[in-house]
């Protein structure tokens, strides 16, 4: 209780008693016997179904909408369009940059349709199956133009316009770092040109998007399956015409979202304007087809690097264009930007880049919106730059982990500041880096891998580095130029008359576990058990203004603000407990509910007598006291950075082109560790989505824009059979930017997993001279590669 | 030709309970247990039988209720995530096992993580590892990466070393 005043970097508290316990999670009781509580599970009498009719087509002039059969069906109430909807001015993500076009997602297509799955009617009946025939019978003609559905196509020309606002479908381009490197690549050793692909993905939350808005006759309540309810009301407000004093806005239990539910959905905001049309209660709940299709997808960009490099394979340049497939809008608030920026901004990751160029472009297509996926560029930075430095070190004879060394920041760098002008705070870049070759067993590998290619087995190992900024704080989002600059968050922590502890925060779990984390800081803090303190989030008439849970920033925002705020709190219940026991605040200890004089652990009261006397005697109070116990505070830190290093042992059959994951070892630093057995989950949960990445999983579309893997029978989402059991080592570098030391990590597993993996496949067909440049890595490719190869000695000519 | 308010009756008993209840043919049985009874414990994750987030048991076996109709479920013992805890409400050993693992983080695919393991460690006396990674790989996650989960099934079913002890209970039957 010494410390809440203290910035960040100050004296940390210490005696924890409750931090860094793998304690299992207060939340999991409930969704243990099926009393957790999802948006679909919300039952008000009278509510309506919605089912959105979708455009079939991918382009194209909406002629007519008729929808007398849809109203003729048996249940069906109601079929709105975007006739009905004209008031709603329709979402605008905004963004003062030079180079970013301003595009508008209208609630309802309008003038047209801009990709196959885009809303175009809604059907309302008594029930879902009734709504559900009505929207196939709502007949919609639309006059259909050529679809615009890559970024080679836009860049080749002559595309037509997805956006009349952009002619040539470029919403940014936007050179983030200017440099005229071509005397140092001149005069570089090696120069290696590269380009790396990374495909289309879509975060596949269990539990897909949904809503159900009631409105009471002059307040309206949105249950939706959201990381961000603040932002949602702001947009469900701005869209109605409300104040926000008018709107309550409940994420209950959200069955993930990895960041496809950290923009405002159209049908979020759709279902809440119906529900105050049609004075009914209005539910929505996706369906997979759906989310696959139609919801926000993410992660499709091609990177187009050239770098220079010493003999020794120090990088002396690098510069690198990003295009970034956005699809057809820009979501809000983040805005369609927040790809090519991240990705232009961070690229040089882990690594001394002295001389540095990028260029972020923002290409809109015929294809489904994207939205911040977990990892948002930094899985395909890390990819692109894992990719050049083994290219470099095979060119210039370097060993593979050689060149790393050589290039990683150092101890003695910190704080290191790029040439992408970004700061570093302390990390363990090659101490991780060498803990995961020594658990790899990489002296050993080159002899493995010779005995299983006699065996004409394909073996491979890989390894990668990588930072992940996480905190993302108002100063990084203002300096994009965003117009919505989510950074703080705020805390509020209570005691009430019997000792019980409330924490109210502005982030927003969807399966991170804040319930129990956010009780284990604050119990230590207030010298309390975990199991006393409940931690409420989600609603925004109950929590501080906050934004919502997303970036890797609860556990350094919100943790931090809850810390504070506790701290602000104890140092209150010393100064009460001082008073009743006749010693000076400085003195008094709180453990294990009670207050006592340190060093006389007989002369104590219990928390529970003080927290009594501040709400229901206060005439015991010292005079210059309020009532209550109540403290607030907030935090808004510049970001911090974990690390990690992951490595893989993978075995590709030459036959299928199948490859199977014999070991994956991650080492990572996220600073302190709140609760590990939550951190692990993290990891686990992040790297499987990696992998996924990497080897499984892509929206693939036809020439016309038609999703080609409309279910989870086309899009492979991996099984238990498909991810290994991982191996995971922890570093501690404590972070001098959160007030409990913590960093966040709940992207990692996803940033360093589809690059490792690749590294690994790259190694394991390096000697076929097989490249591995774009992912997903099909075993289509690999079979046929392998085939190729192997029937032609000269692996010149791969496809 | 049927009009769509067509209703049939049907019976069957959920979590040992006699129920009865008044249904259209199509109504699959996930829809019968979440919006007929209430139940909303049974999860909808993809409705194409792919994720298994909606598996129940019934007679015995584990059945995704997205792909039954519930009117086929006539005559038939049904269970469901909320018949699982113990009479006096605290978790049976499936359930504190998966909390003690961490085998669910959002919670969304658990409840058919549970029946799915519900059904398996009935039968699985000493199964390996492996054989548990096969039986969860009929249910997708997409938080947890399985390892948790795969740990929480394990430490019901596998024998201390890892290893099976003979037979394979996750083969068919």
């Amino acid at each position: 209780m010494d410390d809440t005043a203290t910035p960040a970097g100050g004296t940390r508290w210490t005696g924890n008693k409750w931090v860094g316990r793998p304690m299992s999670r207060l939340e999991d009781a409930a969704l243990l016997t099926g009393r957790g509580r999802y948006t679909g599970d919300i039952d008000v009498p009278g509510t309506l179904e919605a089912v959105f009719v979708r455009s079939t087509v991918a382009s194209g002039e909406i002629l007519g909408i008729d929808t007398t059969a849809a109203l003729d069906r048996p249940g069906v109430q109601a079929v709105v369009t975007a006739t009905d909807l004209a008031a709603t001015p329709g979402l605008t993500a905004l963004l003062e940059r030079e180079g970013f076009v301003t595009t508008t997602m209208p609630l309802l297509a309008t003038d047209g349709v801009r990709y196959a799955g885009e809303p175009v009617a809604v059907v309302l009946a008594s029930d879902r199956a009734r709504a559900e025939d009505g929207a196939e019978s709502v007949v919609v003609e639309i006059a259909e133009k050529p679809a615009v559905i890559s970024i080679d196509q836009v860049r080749e020309g002559g595309a037509g316009a997805v956006h009349e606002e952009a002619p040539d479908n470029i919403l940014l381009d936007s050179t983030l770092f200017s440099d005229d490197l071509d005397s140092v690549l001149e005069s570089s050793h090696l120069v290696v040109t590269k380009r790396v692909d990374t495909g289309r993905v879509v975060a596949l939350p269990m539990e897909g998007r949904s809503a159900h808005a009631h409105w009471d006759g002059d307040r309206l309540t949105l249950h939706t399956s959201t990381q961000v309810p603040h932002m949602v009301r702001s947009a469900v407000a701005e869209q109605m015409g409300l104040m926000e004093n008018q709107v309550r806005v409940v994420a209950p239990d959200v069955g993930g979202g990895f960041g496809q539910k950290c923009v405002v959905a159209r049908e979020e905001v759709i279902v809440a304007v119906l529900a105050r049309m049609l004075d009914r209660p209005v539910r929505w709940v996706e369906d997979r087809g759906e989310n696959i299709v139609a919801s926000f997808a993410g992660h499709e960009q091609v990177h187009e690097m050239t770098a220079g490099f010493t003999a020794e394979g120090v990088l002396t340049a690098l510069s690198t264009d990003v295009w970034c497939d956005v699809g057809a809008y820009s979501a809000y608030p983040f805005t369609c930007a927040v790809e090519p920026l991240m990705a232009a901004g961070e690229l040089p990751g882990p690594y001394r880049v002295p001389r540095y160029a990028a260029r972020g472009v923002a290409v809109t297509t015929n294809k489904s919106p994207t939205a911040p996926y977990r990892g948002v560029s930094r899985p395909q930075i890390t990819l692109a730059v894992e990719r050049l430095l083994d290219e470099a070190a095979a060119r210039l004879g370097i060993d593979r982990a050689e060149i790393r060394r050589r290039n990683l920041i150092r101890p003695e760098d910190f704080p290191y500041t790029g040439a992408n002008l970004v700061t570093y705070d302390a990390g363990t870049y090659g101490e991780s880096l060498e803990m995961c070759l020594a658990e790899l067993g990489y002296d050993r590998w080159p002899e493995r891998q010779e005995r299983a290619r006699a065996e004409g087995r394909l073996l491979g190992l890989g390894f990668v580095c990588f930072s992940e900024r996480t905190g993302y704080g108002t100063p990084v989002f203002a300096g994009r130029g965003m117009a919505v600059t989510p950074g703080f968050d705020t805390a509020v922590v209570a005691m009430d008359p019997t000792g019980g502890v409330t924490v109210t925060t502005g982030v927003s779990a969807h399966g991170q576990g804040h319930a129990t984390t956010f009780a284990q800081i604050v119990a230590d803090r207030l010298g309390v058990e975990p199991s006393q303190v409940r931690v409420i989030e989600g609603d925004t008439d109950a929590v501080p203004f906050g934004w919502g849970t997303f970036g890797s920033r609860s556990i350094v925002i919100g943790g931090s603000a809850a810390h504070r705020a506790a701290g602000r709190l104890a140092e209150k219940l010393a100064r009460l407990a001082a008073h009743r026991l006749e010693a000076a605040p400085a003195d008094i200890v709180l453990e294990n509910g009670s207050a006592h004089v340190r060093g006389t652990p007989a002369r104590s009261v219990s928390l529970a007598a003080i927290a009594h006397d501040a709400h229901i005697a206060v005439q015991h109070l010292p005079e210059d006291e309020e009532p209550g116990l109540e403290a607030r505070d907030s935090y808004d830190p510049p970001g911090t950075f974990s690390n990690a290093t992951h490595g893989a042992i993978v075995e590709i059959d030459p036959g299928t082109g199948g490859v199977s994951i014999e070991r994956y070892v991650v080492v990572e630093d996220c600073g302190v560790v709140i609760n590990p057995l939550i951190v692990d989950g993290q990891v686990h949960g992040g790297v499987a989505q990696g992998i996924a990445c990497a080897l499984y999983e892509g929206l693939d579309f036809d020439e016309e824009g038609q999703c080609r893997t409309a279910t989870l029978m086309d899009y492979l989402m991996p099984t238990a059979m498909e991810i290994p059991d991982f191996e995971l080592h922890h570093l501690e570098t404590p972070s001098e930017h959160s007030s409990t030391g913590a960093k966040g990590m709940g992207e990692g597993g996803t940033i360093g997993a589809p690059a490792c993996v690749v590294s690994a496949v790259a190694d394991a067909v390096a000697h076929l001279g097989i490249p591995v440049d774009r992912i997903p890595v099909t075993p289509q490719y690999l079979a046929l590669a392998i085939g190729a190869a192997t029937d032609n000695p000269d692996p010149g000519e791969q496809t | 030709m049927r009009t769509d308010s067509e209703t049939l009756n049907v019976e069957f008993t959920v979590n040992g309970e006699a129920r009865r209840v008044s249904i259209p043919p199509r109504r699959t049985l996930a829809d019968v247990l979440r919006e007929d009874l209430g139940l909303t414990g049974t999860h909808l994750g993809c409705e194409h039988g792919v994720c298994g987030a909606c598996t129940v048991i019934v007679d015995g076996e584990p059945v995704r209720a997205c792909l039954m109709f519930g009117v086929q479920a006539a005559g038939c013992e049904i269970e469901t995530v909320e018949g699982l805890a113990l009479p006096d409400g605290s978790l049976n050993d499936l359930q504190r096992s998966f909390s003690e693992h961490h085998g669910l983080q959002c919670g969304f695919c658990t409840p058919g993580m549970l029946m799915l393991g519900t059904a398996y460690v009935r039968r699985a006396v000493a199964a390996d590892r492996e054989s548990v990674r096969e039986v969860v790989s009929s249910n997708l996650c997409r938080c947890t990466g399985y390892q948790g989960i795969v740990d929480a099934v394990c430490e019901l079913v596998c024998h201390p070393d890892g290893t099976g002890a003979g037979e394979d209970p996750a083969g068919d039957s």
